[in-house]
């Protein structure tokens, strides 16, 4: 007899806007505070704190425009946050301090969420869309210079890139991308060498988010259709489909697979979010809170596994943290 | 009949001569029979009877040569041979050439398209009669773009025409594209131009798809003319015509030119349709064989059976959906949408609350426009229509009619409103035939009205059923078995649906004008008045309705449009189906035998085959209705 499905262990509310993007930092040793960065569309970066469940601090840096997409850079006190007002912003909030060290004119119009990747103490590869329509740009940080662009070949018809995956195997070797585009595809790219490695149709309808496992070289991505779709990388850096999973209801905004590598969580239009064993996609728990779709979904970082969260922001403002499978 | 070949001088005007008037008396088919593979087989290498083969056809006198060089044309197996056994008297032979380049081709057109093939493929073989095919292929030209011929021609003739152009095309050789190439380019423009606007489908598409062949012809570089049409087998095998290259040169030296007429040797392989490039991979077929510890056993599923399909609640009251429909929220798409789906189902369960707000929401719907992408949404909407004007029909019905005449509705929109009248009134009609003339065990008529320019066809083919049933049974005799009747409450509304649509026809507005260019739409207000003058048998009104409708047709009769003319005659059919016969021939005499003498005008000179058909069928009506009179006893 199956329990029932677990209820959120608290819910924050207070962003007074739909919410888009969560991002944990909890790794940090005793007394930091477990935070929860939360970015939303009134163009707010909210700091929860986990403790007490309040906002600690709100970061206005984006001229009051949606913010999609919020990173840690080695720690809560700096962060990067990309917003719609086609900018990226780079934090200071050490001791306090709330102020944009440095920014990005992207000029991406659309909502394609930046990757961060770290290379090497202080550095980061960066992975945004670019002002042309197909293009994604990598820049270096902090020095915003250009390692390469990545153009499709002409008459591809990728569309826009969708969603963008930095990875690299193992420290120091290669950098590589996976990017989802509007015609459904997911094409693996080699960044050194600025070409692309393997295309792979994943779907019909545009790819909304993607999430890789690079120790078993397997993917999943999820569209506005009814279909998850899972991959793999081969040997040759190919991609192939794997398997595929149809959902009771089409539209998933967000994949997310929990750093244990043992399960994910999907955030889905239908307002539910769910939750799958990563090894075989058996479903595990449909978590049915939310009142309108939800955007965004998180796994903290807890050093102790027991206290490992799983963090959901929707439309209805509100941001459902969960406890589930903790004990694992 | 054997000739004495080589080295001697023989006459053979005498051969000639007994050809000539063999086939002028209409003997072609036996003596060509016999002639045709003969000299065929002679001629084939022989080029002494090929002389003597010229010299026969040459020497057949003047009025007996069309006969002859007909039969021939239509003989030859192929275009080569007829170039062999008639070699170019077309040239040398006024009447050969008059009866070749004008008579078979702009004057008849019931000559198959193989003939079509020799006769041209024949002009197109020699230098000499090169030209004569270009001067052909000018003149076709000009048929096919004149907008008179159009109008006035049939539509076998057409699509004879078409044929020939299309040949044509494909045995010219380059630089004679690159001198003709202006003319040809706007000859097509002015063909395309009145062949699209005309309102029957097979010749807009005739006009499309030879305008793209001499597109592809004359561009061989740049963008080509592309239309959307449905491909169908009329003009799979012109669009084959057009390909098709002859695959023989000169004749004389091809000594085992053999069976390859026709020309279909190089049949046009249809390129395969590019396959996407980047195809979707194969799944892998070895699943991952997990024999290592599955962690996932340890994670015990919840319980998920709540998990179901998100459906999005529309709206339970009328008043509700019309908030929806008319609200300006971007967001609730999801709402508008479930709500343009219920709609119907939600009028239908609530008549009183419809009746409430019918003009309202019929306005709503009239205006309505796709929001998002549903299926069916035409169809949605339609229903929709139908159901609140089947609720209340006066009201809805006096507004809808109103606004067919007003100012700023787009065609479709005007279109939308006829068929919604049409649909509303098969409903509340369910007419049944009562009376002594009822076929026994016969159907409920149901008039199949489907979408867009096929509706006049679907009721025009039962509505001739019927009228052949009915003009079959009285030969029989009189049936006794009479089916239940319903009341007909298409009745007390019928004049409200049918009088507002007849009264303004002649008054032109500013954006909408039915007796000059929106044609289509006074066509498709005939039908839809034949239709209600069908439905409203046994009504009250009836009567009233066949008269304003004899009006109507008598003042449109020589419209130049043919589906106009259709329409017309269909309602003439209707009338005399619906209005009883005791009134037509009481009230309606003078006006039925001036009918009467120009149905049998229409039946002789009409262009249109249609139009000739419904004409007869009319007429046959009008001898049964006399008839029955006479029958029954007074």
């Amino acid at each position: 007899m199956a329990l029932p499905p677990p209820d959120p262990q608290f819910v924050l509310r207070g962003t007074g806007a739909a919410v888009h993007i969560l991002h944990f930092s909890c790794g940090g040793p005793e007394p930091d505070i477990p935070l929860l960065f939360s970015g939303s569309e009134s163009g707010f970066i909210h700091v929860w704190n986990l403790r007490t469940h309040r906002v600690d601090t709100a970061l206005d840096g984006h001229g009051r425009k949606s913010v999609y997409c919020v990173e840690t850079m080695g720690g809560k006190d700096r962060l990067l946050s990309q917003g719609r007002d086609q900018r990226i912003c780079l934090w200071d909030l050490a001791e306090g301090r709330t102020s944009v060290t440095d920014s990005v004119f992207t000029e991406h119009v659309g909502f394609c969420r930046c990757s961060l990747l770290k290379v090497a103490q202080g550095r980061w590869l960066m992975a945004m869309a670019a002002r042309s329509l197909e293009e994604v740009q990598i820049l270096e940080l902090p020095s915003k210079t250009s390692v390469c662009t990545l153009k499709p070949e002409v008459g591809a018809k990728l569309g826009m890139p969708m969603c963008l995956k930095l990875w690299q195997l193992s420290c120091g070797s290669q950098p590589v991308l996976l990017a989802g585009y509007e015609d459904g595809s997911v094409v693996l790219w080699n960044v050194s060498m600025g070409k692309a490695l393997s295309q792979l149709i994943c779907h019909q309808e545009p790819v909304m988010s993607l999430d890789f496992d690079s120790e078993k070289a397997k993917g999943i991505s999820g569209s506005s259709e009814k279909v998850l779709s899972i991959w793999s990388l081969n040997e040759q850096q190919n991609l192939q489909v794997y398997k595929t999973h149809e959902l009771v209801n089409a539209g998933i905004s967000d994949i997310t697979i929990r750093p244990d590598k043992k399960i994910l969580a999907t955030a889905g239009w239908d307002h539910r979010i769910r939750i799958f064993g990563w090894k075989k996609l058996k479903p595990l728990a449909v978590l049915d809170y939310h009142t309108a779709t939800v955007h965004c979904v998180s796994f903290s970082d807890h050093s102790n596994p027991r206290e490992r969260l799983l963090a959901a922001g929707s439309k209805d403002q509100r941001i459902s943290v969960w406890s589930i499978y903790a004990q694992t | 009949v054997c000739f004495v070949p080589g080295g001697l001088d023989c006459s053979i005007s005498f051969v000639s001569h007994v050809l000539g008037k063999v086939c002028i008396h209409g003997r072609q088919k036996e003596i060509l029979g016999v002639l045709v593979p003969c000299l065929t087989d002679l001629t084939k290498s022989d080029c002494i009877w090929q002389r003597i083969c010229w010299r026969l056809v040459e020497c057949v006198p003047d009025r007996w040569m069309e006969a002859v060089v007909l039969g021939f044309v239509q003989r030859a197996p192929g275009a080569d041979v007829l170039s062999r056994l008639l070699g170019n008297l077309v040239v040398k032979n006024k009447k050969a050439q008059f009866v070749v380049t004008q008579k078979m081709l702009l004057l008849q057109y019931g000559h198959t398209t193989e003939v079509l093939q020799n006769l041209l493929g024949y002009l197109s073989l020699d230098g000499l009669r090169r030209t004569l095919l270009l001067r052909v292929l000018q003149e076709l030209l000009e048929t096919w773009s004149s907008s008179s011929a159009v109008k006035h021609s049939t539509a076998e003739q057409q699509l004879y025409i078409s044929k020939a152009i299309l040949i044509c095309l494909s045995h010219l050789k380059e630089p004679e594209i690159e001198t003709h190439r202006q003319e040809l380019l706007t000859s097509m423009m002015e063909g395309v131009k009145c062949r699209l606007d005309s309102s029957l489908p097979q010749q807009r598409r005739l006009g499309m798809v030879v305008a793209e062949s001499i597109s592809l012809k004359i561009n061989t570089e740049g963008p080509v003319l592309k239309f959307e049409y449905e491909e169908d087998d009329e003009t799979r095998e012109l669009k084959f015509l057009l390909v098709q290259t002859p695959s023989f040169c000169n004749v004389p030296s091809l000594p085992d030119d053999d069976r390859s007429e026709k020309a279909g040797a190089a049949l046009p392989l249809v390129p395969e349709s590019n396959e996407k490039s980047h195809a979707a991979a194969p799944v892998m077929s070895n699943e991952e064989s997990d024999t290592e510890f599955d962690s996932d056993d340890d994670l015990i599923p919840y319980d998920m059976s709540e998990d179901k399909e998100l459906k999005i609640k529309a709206p339970v009251y009328i008043r509700d959906c019309i908030e929806v429909l008319t609200g300006s929220r971007t967001e609730d798409v999801d709402k508008w949408e479930a709500t343009v789906k219920a709609l119907e189902s939600l009028v239908r369960k609530n008549p009183a609350a419809t009746r409430e707000v019918s003009v309202e929401l019929a306005k709503i719907l009239l205006h309505l426009e796709e929001k998002t992408c549903i299926e069916g949404f035409v169809e949605l909407r339609q229903r929709a229509q139908v159901a609140v004007l089947t609720t209340d029909p006066i009201p809805v019905a006096k507004y809808l009619t109103s606004q067919f005449y007003s100012l700023n509705y787009s065609l479709r929109q005007r279109m939308d409103i006829l068929d919604v009248l049409v649909l509303a009134a098969q409903e509340l009609s369910c007419p049944k035939f009562l009376g002594k003339t009822k076929h026994s065990g016969a159907q409920k008529p149901c008039i199949q009205l489907l979408q867009g320019s096929d509706s006049s066809k679907g009721w025009r083919r039962v509505v001739d059923e019927r009228i052949k049933n009915k003009t079959r049974r009285l030969d029989k005799g009189q049936c006794h078995v009479e089916l239940a009747s319903r009341p007909n409450e298409f009745n007390s509304v019928a004049g409200y649906f049918f009088f507002p649509l007849i009264q303004h026809f002649d008054r032109p507005l500013t954006t909408f004008d039915l007796l000059g260019e929106d044609h289509l739409v006074l066509g498709r207000l005939a039908h839809t008045l034949a239709i209600l003058m069908y439905l409203a048998v046994n009504t009250v009104a009836v009567t009233a309705m066949g008269k304003a409708l004899l009006e109507f047709v008598w003042a449109l009769r020589f419209h130049t449009d043919s589906y106009v003319r259709q329409g017309l005659l269909s309602c003439i059919s209707s009338l005399l189906l619906s209005v009883p016969t005791e009134r037509i021939l009481a009230d309606m005499t003078e006006e039925l035998l001036e009918t009467q003498s120009w149905l049998g005008d229409v039946m002789e000179k009409d262009p249109d085959g249609d139009c000739r058909r419904l004409a007869l069928q009319n007429l046959l009506l009008m001898e049964n209705l006399k008839k029955k009179l006479e029958v029954v006893p007074s």
